[in-house]
């Protein structure tokens, strides 16, 4: 398949872009962020969101979806990286919804699917425990009960945990830590007896929950596929988020980028445009080059996941890793071309940074995937 | 089936049947590439009948015109080519500065007899080409060239001398910059010609590369009378043919960034040999964050050179874009170089000998040190990014 995007890609580029835009731009983040807002999000955004069809986008036709694919998942969280908006597009409408579609029986399907296609219900999942994504490592402990399982432990850093209505929760059913055999996947109402959600704060002002389970119950037929397998349809879905947050991070850098070369093209100093200095020329042409190599990275990891879904690990580790290097850099450098006004709360330039780190670490930053690429290797 | 489903099962099948098996041995590189030329020695029999086998075909130049003696295939048909090329290890039959360079810049520039004249005898393997625009004054800033071209009724009398001439001393023609209006502006005053490296007047001093070998040389040019007739495009509007045909150039070194230079073990399985795993990782997990890091980057460039190749096929690519590839697949292939030194480590140190396959890391390693340096160097790349495609001021 051609590394370009379709025509209809193309123009879902352009709506998300100029919906964006208009309603979202990042004095829309600066203000929630102000305001101290203590949802994080703009719950009339984000029903409008849902009603041009976007929250549906994976979510099959039958299900009240658009049933596309991940390219055009990514084409939208690229677009949210442009203006860096918080809302549960990648916890609910790519990362549980690729995992309830996936995993789901035909009864959770039903039940959650439409209402997340609508904006109506949003689910994330619970993966991490410890500072670093290390998924294998969950160690949750998930034991049976008469009817089901009780879980009990602790989840951070769960995206949109505060709002949540339902979390995808990784539990361990047998072995023990790092063994991938022995997880099992748990759809856990929000509501349920000893969830706790503490928000956490977070450098980005975007939106993330410490969840504590203290023996909660979960029915059986709340087992999100089977039993001690639940590595497989996580691994996908992890893979589905880390495309999707790639897909993030190169607009952002994108975007920090953009407004840098502008920058470069007004401000003056020793009586000319500092973009006529070779030293800067070259660092924005380097990493000019950075961002379109990543480019192609991040197509081709979409497109690979739309095509063979399961084959998708390897291009997809290169492209997030790919992503959050060179993303990085385009939000450091352009900190650094702006001078001291890039120092400042006012400038919009260092939310980019802010943002940046946190996609980085979310679902495995660029060493994390490298040491996946090696493992695949075998060295 | 489909008309590409067909063309790949005849493709496959003559291949099969007329690709020797010697020619499907893996590339040791420099050493086993055929350049073709009225000088040509062939390695084996094999080689000379691949060569002649893929020339009669225009297999050696797919997608020209059948009329210049291209094998007049699509795109498409042509990428199919090359996949069954590689399924089948099928070593490059024939590669020549003619084929990356001049070739499409005398489609483009040069006129009917021209290309009748030129292009055949390039897609045969029968002229070897070499380029002279490099001179000792006149690097980067290649316009500033000094070489004469006097006219002198219905030929011209070249005077100067041109340097780094990669295998002038192996090439039957040159295509060359001259000055034929030394009072224009510098741009303005160049003219794109060709000639024969056996006229009266040319000769050629070879020089020593830092890895041993002397593949290119000074040449001069003393009283060299070339016709008319060999000019290419219009009298002082040379810049613009050499300007496209370093775009050629450009991507065909940019794309070395994938090339092994003739090892055929990756760097995890070369580090593995040399410091061994612990517990299934490598013992020195410097060295393995740096080469996954670097195969990252490499999948990403790969992938970078077919979207290039899409945009193209869409027509929104900005020509430029060859300096993006230019850049990063030889600071890329300069930093897997490096990488292959510290994996091999004492291996990769030996100079000669069999062990070493003549020295052919080191040797590599060092010739890939002019990866950003021929064809314009990464500055003057990035000088181009900078105001083609960012349109910073200056410049
Ligand atoms: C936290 C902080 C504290 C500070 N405290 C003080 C203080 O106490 N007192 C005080 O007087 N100042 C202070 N400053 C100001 C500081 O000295 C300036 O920000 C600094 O000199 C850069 O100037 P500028 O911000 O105008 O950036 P600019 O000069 O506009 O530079 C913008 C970009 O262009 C680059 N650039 C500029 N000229 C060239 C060139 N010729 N070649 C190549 N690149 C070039 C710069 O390196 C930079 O990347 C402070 C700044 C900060 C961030
Ligand atoms: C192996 C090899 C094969 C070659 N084969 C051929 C051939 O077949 N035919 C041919 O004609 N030529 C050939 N060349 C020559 C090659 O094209 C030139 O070496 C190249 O264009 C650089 O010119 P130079 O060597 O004069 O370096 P210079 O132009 O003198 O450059 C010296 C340094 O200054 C930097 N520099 C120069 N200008 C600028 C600027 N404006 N901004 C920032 N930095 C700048 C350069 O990047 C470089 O780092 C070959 C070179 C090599 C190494």
């Amino acid at each position: 398949m051609a590394l370009v995007l379709t025509d209809e890609q193309t123009m879902l580029r352009d709506t998300t872009r100029s919906f964006l835009g208009k309603n979202a731009p990042i004095s829309h983040l600066r203000q929630l962020r102000d305001s101290r807002d203590p949802i994080g999000f703009s719950q009339p955004l984000w029903k409008e969101f849902a009603d041009n069809g976007w929250a549906g986008i994976l979510v099959p036709e039958n299900h009240g979806g658009l049933g596309l694919g991940y390219v055009e998942a990514g084409v939208v969280m690229e677009e949210l990286g442009h203006t860096l908006t918080p809302s549960p597009f990648f916890a609910s409408a790519v990362v549980a919804a690729t995992a309830i579609s996936r995993a789901g029986s035909d009864a959770q399907k039903s039940a959650y699917l439409r209402k997340i296609a609508a904006g109506d219900l949003i689910a994330t999942l619970a993966i991490d425990e410890s500072p670093k994504h290390r998924p294998a490592n969950s160690a949750m402990s998930a034991k049976r009960s008469a009817g089901g399982f009780i879980l009990e432990g602790s989840k951070s850093y769960v995206v949109d945990g505060h709002v949540a209505d339902l979390f995808v929760v990784a539990g361990r059913t047998a072995g023990s830590a790092s063994d991938t055999k022995g997880i099992t996947l748990f759809l856990v109402d929000s509501k349920a007896k000893g969830v706790r959600a503490e928000r956490t704060s977070t450098v980005d002002s975007h939106n993330a929950a410490r969840i504590a389970f203290d023996k909660t119950p979960v029915a059986a037929d709340h087992v999100l596929g089977e039993i001690d397998n639940g590595w497989k349809p996580l691994d996908g879905t992890l893979n589905a988020g880390r495309a999707a947050l790639a897909s993030e991070m190169l607009g952002a850098g994108d975007e920090a980028f953009g407004r840098t070369v502008n920058y470069l093209k007004e401000r003056k100093q020793f009586g000319k445009l500092i973009g006529e200095f070779q030293a800067l020329q070259h660092r924005a042409a380097a990493l000019y080059c950075e961002l379109e190599v990543t480019r192609s990275a991040v197509l081709k990891a979409l497109q690979t996941l739309d095509e063979s879904f399961d084959g998708a690990g390897p291009i997809v580790a290169v492209a997030k890793a790919k992503a959050g290097q060179s993303a990085t850099l385009a939000a450091q450098e352009g900190i650094q071309m702006h001078g001291g006004i890039g120092m400042t709360d006012e400038f919009d330039i260092g939310f980019f940074l802010k943002r940046v780190r946190v996609c980085q670490e979310l679902f495995g930053d660029a060493n994390f995937q490298a040491d996946r690429i090696a493992r695949l290797s075998r060295y | 089936m489909s008309d590409l489903e067909a063309f790949r099962k005849e493709t496959r099948a003559w291949l099969e049947a007329n690709c020797p098996p010697e020619m499907r041995k893996p590339s040791r590189g420099e050493e086993d590439t055929c350049w073709g030329g009225r000088k040509w020695k062939f390695q084996s029999d094999a080689q000379r009948l691949w060569m002649q086998r893929m020339g009669e075909r225009g297999w050696t130049v797919p997608e020209w015109p059948r009329e210049y003696g291209g094998g007049g295939l699509s795109r498409d048909e042509a990428k199919i080519l090359r996949e069954e090329m590689r399924k089948l290890g099928c070593r490059s039959p024939l590669d020549s500065f003619g084929i990356w360079m001049l070739g499409p810049a005398l489609l483009k520039y040069g006129h009917e007899e021209q290309k009748r004249e030129h292009l055949p005898k390039i897609a045969r393997g029968e002229i070897r080409w070499c380029q002279g625009y490099s001179e000792p004054g006149s690097g980067s800033d290649l316009a500033s060239l000094q070489t004469r071209a006097e006219d002198k009724g219905d030929h011209y009398i070249v005077n100067g001398s041109k340097i780094w001439t990669s295998y002038a001393d192996k090439a039957d023609w040159i295509f060359c910059l001259v000055r034929t209006d030394p009072k224009a502006p510098k741009h303005e005053g160049i003219s794109f010609v060709l000639f024969d490296m056996e006229s009266p007047g040319v000769s050629t001093a070879p020089i020593t590369l830092i890895s041993g070998s002397s593949p290119f040389c000074q040449t001069f040019f003393e009283d060299v009378l070339v016709p008319k007739s060999n000019l290419v495009g219009s009298l002082n509007k040379g810049w613009d043919v050499a300007k496209f045909l370093l775009t050629h150039e450009r991507d065909m070194i940019g794309g070395m960034g994938t090339n092994s230079g003739g090892e055929s073990r990756s760097l995890g399985q070369i580090a593995t040999e040399s410091v061994g795993l612990d517990n299934g990782v490598l013992a020195d997990t410097n060295l393995r964050g740096q080469i996954a890091a670097l195969e990252i980057d490499a999948w990403a460039f790969r992938l970078t050179m077919d979207r290039v190749g899409d945009l193209v096929k869409t027509g929104k690519i900005n020509p430029a874009a060859s300096s993006l590839l230019k850049y990063y697949g030889t600071e890329l292939n300069k930093r897997r170089m490096e990488l292959v030194m510290a994996a091999g480590g004492f291996d990769a140190l030996e100079w000669d000998g069999e062990h070493s396959h003549e020295g052919r890391n080191a040797r590599a390693w060092l010739r890939s040190k002019a990866n950003s340096i021929e064809g314009g160097t990464s500055e003057v790349q990035l000088n181009i990014i900078a105001k083609r495609l960012l349109n910073l001021p200056g410049v």
